[in-house]
């Protein structure tokens, strides 16, 4: 029990050094917190994907429609449940800098594709009913103020001319992994435009989304798909919605190397600053630690003493970290627009890997002071002036 | 008086592994706040160095990129019509439609999976508006076939974007019959065909996605845009000049990547200088009766507090540059990245600029003074009877 208290009372002993290096560790593990928590809202697309839910595409890239007569075709084939679709509608609403996913589609199929938007029934029921009417998600009524009832003027791009959609659903999200910045609209409305204005361009889709009876089958079902339209003027490609997600991302992999690259960095620094400060500290103590060997404290008992110092450091400046990150990520997803990062919350996993670093940290930023403790000969440590 | 430079330097030198460490502390740091700047840097030069300020670029207002603009066969017809757009050698407008697409192919290489690839189909005039666009390896491509040329950015990262290969899309197959290498711009991760043969097999009728030409005069330009103004034919479009246009398509990717960046390197920073804090309160409490004998040889408070400063000025100088140093090889590496304002696949290289180098040394010696400043204050007030007798 003595060697606790010593390893408390010697940790204490630079009580401003201590100081510093259970900040610094601290804000290495914010940042290593922060950063991870980036990274899972990159991948939240990926995450939210449900294994029930197919994506049949056009096979050359994303941007070119599929018919809309494929629908029945797909209907057809056993093992499918239902099948919705969507358009990107791209345009835009005030600015350029106001972004959030605009969809045109099945209203009537498609709170039932995605059962983690819940919407009240009376406001689905007006929803299906006008032709111009949009739902919408909490967090984008939130961060415009947008109500029920209210008009959104917006200039197209990809569908050129000046639209307008009346707020008729708010849809709430099932829990904080799901997006609530999506904006939906009838198909038809923009088809009905399309046909008056540009014939060429209506009765298509962007893509399609499938739902299946038994996920296990959805490779199958996929493949069944593909061939229906094989050698015609659109073939698709079909995959499972987590799969099309992962495409999506796939493209930005070079920041997320970047990102991870920096979080291990992160831990580097973490241990510097420890390793620092631990070396200066059995540096100062050289003739402390010679005086114990005399009275005969084996080798393991400095080890239990350096080490265990090392590890109060990095335990609690891991723990004032962990603790500053949930207000750090609260504030910055406040600070910048809900649509940035849909979904923005920590994941236990990033907690577990910061404690884990920064323990592991604590025990290597000790090894080389212990090293020379263990390795200075008695009369060396005696002799030694710092 | 002064504490000689050389006294300051070797005080380091006697704490070689604590100096060591902070150093290389600092130097992470500076390399992380380099490389993020750098890669901001490299996009915007890419994109900046893609379009001539000779030639006006007109695209939909609400468009965010090319592949969301629409031009009409009428609009073209309205724009090919203005009279500020100059003419070539035969006499015929300098004037090209382009149509651009993204198309799916697949990576070459470890991280594998599909990514995006801008087609641009364009008419012959381009050639002449972007003569960075030569062909290296095979032939240019014959208008009215299905061919294409190829990027060397795309030929290197996808597979099945070599010379000789076929690639399928639109219903048909496309042949790959030249490579040009344009030197790393935007139009390097591209791939070139004949317009009229894009139009055709996506079904584009008449209209393009973006219509390029080149200024009579350079003066022009305010009245091209005046007459975007005042035609309510032309008032849903925007004519910028093309290196303009490009330089605003690497905008949001190289905000975002400097926001992210330095909202990390501040918090880095924060770590490096308690780093360098540690190791100057340290240094001052080791050296304590130093600091007395110093000080009962008649140097000033001021002279302390100086010497203990530049040390750590020197100690975040020499982080600082070897930081940098170890960015600089970055120039050297050729990156790609999804662009979402094309979304498609751009290439680009770290560029390391001067402004870069500036805001790098300036970033370090704050770190160094922040680091350094209240140990050297500690330094400078101690006592001298104190200190002498502290041993």
């Amino acid at each position: 029990m003595k060697v606790f208290k010593l390893m408390f009372k010697n940790a204490l002993r630079h009580k401003l050094r201590t100081f510093l290096t259970i900040v610094g560790i601290s804000i290495a593990v914010v940042a290593f917190g922060f950063l991870r928590t980036v990274v899972t809202a990159w991948y939240a697309g990926v995450e939210m994907s449900a294994a029930n839910r197919l994506v049949t595409r056009n096979s050359v890239s994303f941007i070119f429609p599929i018919p809309y007569a494929y629908r029945d075709r797909i209907a057809q084939i056993p093992g499918v449940e239902t099948v919705s679709y969507s358009n990107w509608f791209g345009g835009v609403y005030i600015d350029k800098s106001q972004f959030f996913a605009r969809m045109a589609v099945d209203p009537e199929t498609i709170f039932d594709l995605y059962p983690e938007f819940i919407v009240p029934p009376d406001q689905l029921e007006t929803f299906k009913k006008e032709r111009n009417s949009c739902a919408l998600g909490t967090d984008l009524a939130k961060q415009y103020g947008f109500k029920i009832g209210d008009v959104i003027p917006m200039e197209g791009d990809i569908y050129p001319g000046k639209w307008e959609f009346v707020v008729r659903a708010i849809y709430q999200p099932r829990d904080k992994t799901v997006d609530g910045t999506q904006f939906f609209f009838h198909w038809q409305y923009l088809d009905e435009r399309m046909k008056a204005e540009m014939p060429g361009r209506a009765g298509d889709v962007g893509w399609y989304l499938i739902k299946i009876k038994d996920p296990n089958q959805s490779a199958v079902i996929s493949e069944q798909v593909d061939n229906l339209f094989k050698n015609s003027r659109a073939e698709t490609k079909t995959e499972t919605e987590r799969a099309f997600q992962e495409g999506f991302i796939q493209g930005t992999s070079l920041i997320i190397t970047l990102l991870n690259f920096i979080s291990f960095v992160i831990i580097g620094i973490i241990f510097l600053v420890l390793g620092n400060t631990m070396i200066m500290s059995a540096r100062e103590r050289t003739k402390e630690y010679a005086v114990l060997k005399t009275l005969g404290f084996s080798g393991k008992h400095l080890l239990g003493l350096i080490a265990g110092e090392s590890l109060v450091i990095s335990a609690f400046g891991g723990g004032l970290g962990l603790l500053l990150t949930y207000p750090l990520v609260g504030v910055f997803s406040l600070a910048v627009p809900k649509s940035w990062f849909p979904i923005f919350y920590v994941e236990p996993l990033t907690i577990v890997l910061a404690a884990i670093s920064a323990l592991a940290v604590g025990v290597l930023a000790s090894i080389f002071p212990l090293q020379k403790a263990l390795r200075t000969s008695i009369v060396d440590g005696l002799r030694f002036v710092g | 008086m002064k504490i000689p430079m050389k006294y300051i330097v070797r005080s380091l030198f006697a704490r070689r592994l604590t100096t060591a460490i902070t150093i290389f502390g600092v130097s992470l740091v500076v390399f992380v706040f380099t490389a993020v700047l750098m890669m901001s840097d490299g996009i915007r030069q890419t994109l900046r160095g893609t379009g001539s300020s000779e030639n006006v670029l007109i695209a939909r207002k609400a468009a965010n990129g090319e592949i969301s603009s629409i031009i009409t066969s009428n609009t073209y017809g309205v724009i090919s019509s203005l009279p500020q757009i100059a003419r070539g050698a035969d006499g015929a407008p300098l004037i090209t439609g382009d149509v651009v697409v993204v198309i799916n192919l697949e990576k070459i290489g470890t991280d594998g999976g599909i990514s995006n690839v801008t087609v641009r189909g364009v008419s012959p005039a381009a050639l002449t508006l972007r003569p960075q666009i030569q062909v290296k390896e095979g032939r240019m491509f014959n208008w009215g076939a299905r061919e294409v040329i190829v990027g060397s950015s795309i030929a290197r990262r996808f597979q099945g974007a070599q010379v000789g290969s076929t690639i399928k899309f639109g219903g048909d197959n496309w042949t790959i019959v030249g490579l040009y290498d344009t030197g790393g711009d935007g139009f390097n991760s591209e791939m070139w065909g004949d317009v009229s043969q894009l139009q055709d097999a996506f079904r584009r009728g008449g209209s393009y996605s973006t219509v390029t030409f080149r200024l009579g005069a350079p003066d022009e330009l305010e009245a091209v845009k005046k007459s975007f103004e005042d035609d309510n034919r032309l008032q849903q479009f925007e004519a910028k000049t093309e290196r303009t246009f490009f330089e605003e398509q690497s905008e949001f990717m190289s905000i975002f990547i400097s926001v992210l960046g330095i909202f990390i390197t501040v918090f880095f920073s924060v770590g490096a200088i308690i780093g360098a804090m540690i190791t100057m309160y340290a240094a001052v409490a080791n050296r304590t009766v130093e600091i007395g004998t110093l000080r009962a040889l008649g140097f000033k408070r001021r002279s302390v507090l100086a010497a203990f400063l530049v040390e750590s000025f020197v100690l975040s100088l020499v982080g600082a540059l070897v930081g940098m140093l170890l960015a600089s090889f970055l120039q050297f590496v050729q990156v790609s990245t999804m662009n979402f304002a094309s979304f498609s696949e751009l290439e680009f290289a770290f560029a390391l600029t001067g402004s870069t180098v500036f805001f790098t040394i300036i970033f370090a010696l704050i770190m160094g003074f922040a680091g350094g400043f209240l140990p050297s204050i500690r330094a400078a007030r101690l006592n001298i009877v104190n200190a002498l007798r502290s041993a």
